[in-house]
């Protein structure tokens, strides 16, 4: 799975005017999509998405156009074949656990799940354990659970890819560190290549076969770390080799203005 | 009791004319109100001052207006009674269409408010999800808004149940075709029967109070997830 990104797009406000200039390119299991809040990261996902419009540029998923804009395509996102987890799930708050994971396959006509949504409704709520809580309604569940449904949700319809915008972000450390795992395994079981916003280097430690770094709404790196000398051969992470990626791309010294915003930031 | 004829024929009258009130307000006052809370242009606001505008009108004004568009030599009204044979003046039907433009805006600024309150986040989960956009708004929009909807139709139906001015205006008093609870009671109250008076006024403030308290539960702030 190839995903190429090279998009432009101009954000205004009134205090502000910011210029987007995302270029990169990804090939692994999962692309870790790293920067300070406000570099950018979360508009780029949102364009692969099909949820934000760039102003130029083109976005190509394992071949696939799905937005160019000198051939003028823009496939809409409901036809991009995506799943999105959004930072804070966006779980429908009028729907149970199981009518929010059954969501994307069913008509408004329908009154009840055809018998292949319902069990595939079932695997998912077993994979994820979410057994017992098929009939809650989201605010009656905890952060990890909401997080669940909702990569139930995204992967009920088999997407080509998975974005997931700062997964762990409103979870507290100790839950961080589970749910890792459970993105981990859940990349592994249903083979499905993710791109992932975070801004703390241990999610890109733990996660990243490939991390694309933003600053100031550019691209400042992009580096596969898949292998040496980020990874040993069990795929342990080398914290420290990692760390120069994400600060300034290699050198000793965290230098730049990444650099700096990092280190105010630890 | 005065009950039969004096009370059941302008009861059920009423709630004929307001339920259909309603039913029309509502198509519209929730179509427009989610083309004014989703679409931006020029002159969005003035759209809906003009909207609103019913609800500061003299009832009276707006079934003068009525009448002179409605009217048998009026724009609308000539068409119909030309091209179908229909006289909406002194109908029950002119009655509906009065107490629907009174009691529009109610609907109207209760929808718009409900849809301006949903999360476009959850619209753009459904679309990433791969639905449509009336499937979205099926689905997830208007399930959404509908607790703030429903306040504003009953609202609308309660105003639609009192209304008197437009009405008059437009439908005259004729006992047993137009002549609606409230102008029973103004009736009632001209020609001395108190005793029906009192019947009527009882009847209606006993089904506006159960509107009220029915809308207030619907518009109270509901858990909502995060």
């Amino acid at each position: 799975m190839r995903i190429e990104v090279d998009i432009r797009k101009t954000l205004r406000s009134a205090a502000r005017e910011f210029r987007l200039n995302a270029r990169f390119s990804c090939d692994d299991d999962i692309g870790v999509i790293f920067g300070a809040s406000g570099a950018g990261k979360s508009v780029t996902l949102r364009a692969v998405a099909g949820l934000e419009t760039p102003e130029e540029g083109r976005i190509c998923v394992d071949g696939r156009v799905l937005f160019d804009s000198r051939r003028g395509i823009d496939v809409p996102a409901r036809e991009r074949s995506v799943g999105y987890v959004f930072q804070d799930y966006a779980l429908f708050p009028h729907l149970t656990v199981e009518d929010n994971i059954a969501f994307p396959m069913r008509k408004w006509w329908q009154r009840r799940h055809s018998p292949a949504v319902a069990r595939r409704v079932a695997d998912l709520v077993e994979i994820f354990e979410l057994q017992g809580l098929a009939r809650s309604f989201p605010w009656q569940l905890s952060g990890g659970q909401r997080q669940r449904v909702a990569l139930a949700r995204a992967l009920m319809r088999r997407p080509a890819l998975l974005l997931l915008d700062e997964p762990l972000a409103a979870l507290d450390p100790l839950l961080q560190e589970r749910m890792r795992g459970e993105l981990l395994s859940t990349q592994w079981l249903f083979q499905i290549p993710m791109l992932v916003i975070s801004h703390d280097p241990e999610d890109v430690a733990a996660l990243a076969s490939h991390v694309v770094v933003f600053d100031a709404g550019q691209v400042v790196r992009s580096v596969r770390i898949a292998g040496a000398p980020y990874r040993d051969g069990e795929g342990r992470a080398n914290h420290a080799a990692i760390r120069r990626v994400l600060l300034d791309g290699g050198a000793e010294e965290p230098q730049g203005a990444a650099g700096a915003r990092w280190r105010e930031a630890t | 009791m005065p009950v039969s004829q004096d009370v059941l024929v302008p009861l059920l009258l009423t709630l004929k004319v307001a339920a259909w009130a309603t039913i029309f307000a509502s198509v519209a006052g929730v179509a427009i109100a989610f083309a004014l809370a989703r679409l931006a242009f020029p002159g969005r606001e003035l759209v809906d001052a003009a909207m609103t505008l019913p609800m500061v009108m003299p009832p009276t004004v707006l079934g003068y207006y009525l009448l002179v568009l409605i009217g048998r030599r009026g724009p609308i009204g000539a068409w119909l009674e030309s091209n179908f044979g229909v006289t909406l003046v002194f109908s029950w039907q002119g009655a509906a269409i009065a107490a629907a433009v009174v009691a529009f805006p109610l609907v109207y600024k209760a929808a718009r408010a409900a849809f301006e309150g949903v999360d476009r986040q959850f619209e753009q989960a459904a679309r990433v999800l791969g639905k449509s956009e009336p499937e979205v708004f099926v689905r997830v929009t208007l399930p959404l808004a509908w607790p703030g909807i429903l306040a504003g139709i009953m609202l609308c139906f309660a105003r639609a149940l009192g209304e008197f001015g437009a009405t008059l205006m437009v439908a005259g008093s004729i006992p047993g075709r137009t002549q609606t609870l409230s102008i029973a009671v103004y009736e009632a109250v001209q020609a001395g029967k108190d005793d029906v008076a009192d019947f009527l006024v009882i009847v209606t403030s006993v089904v506006c109070v159960v509107i009220l308290v029915a809308s207030g539960e619907l518009l109270r702030p509901r858990r909502v997830a995060a």
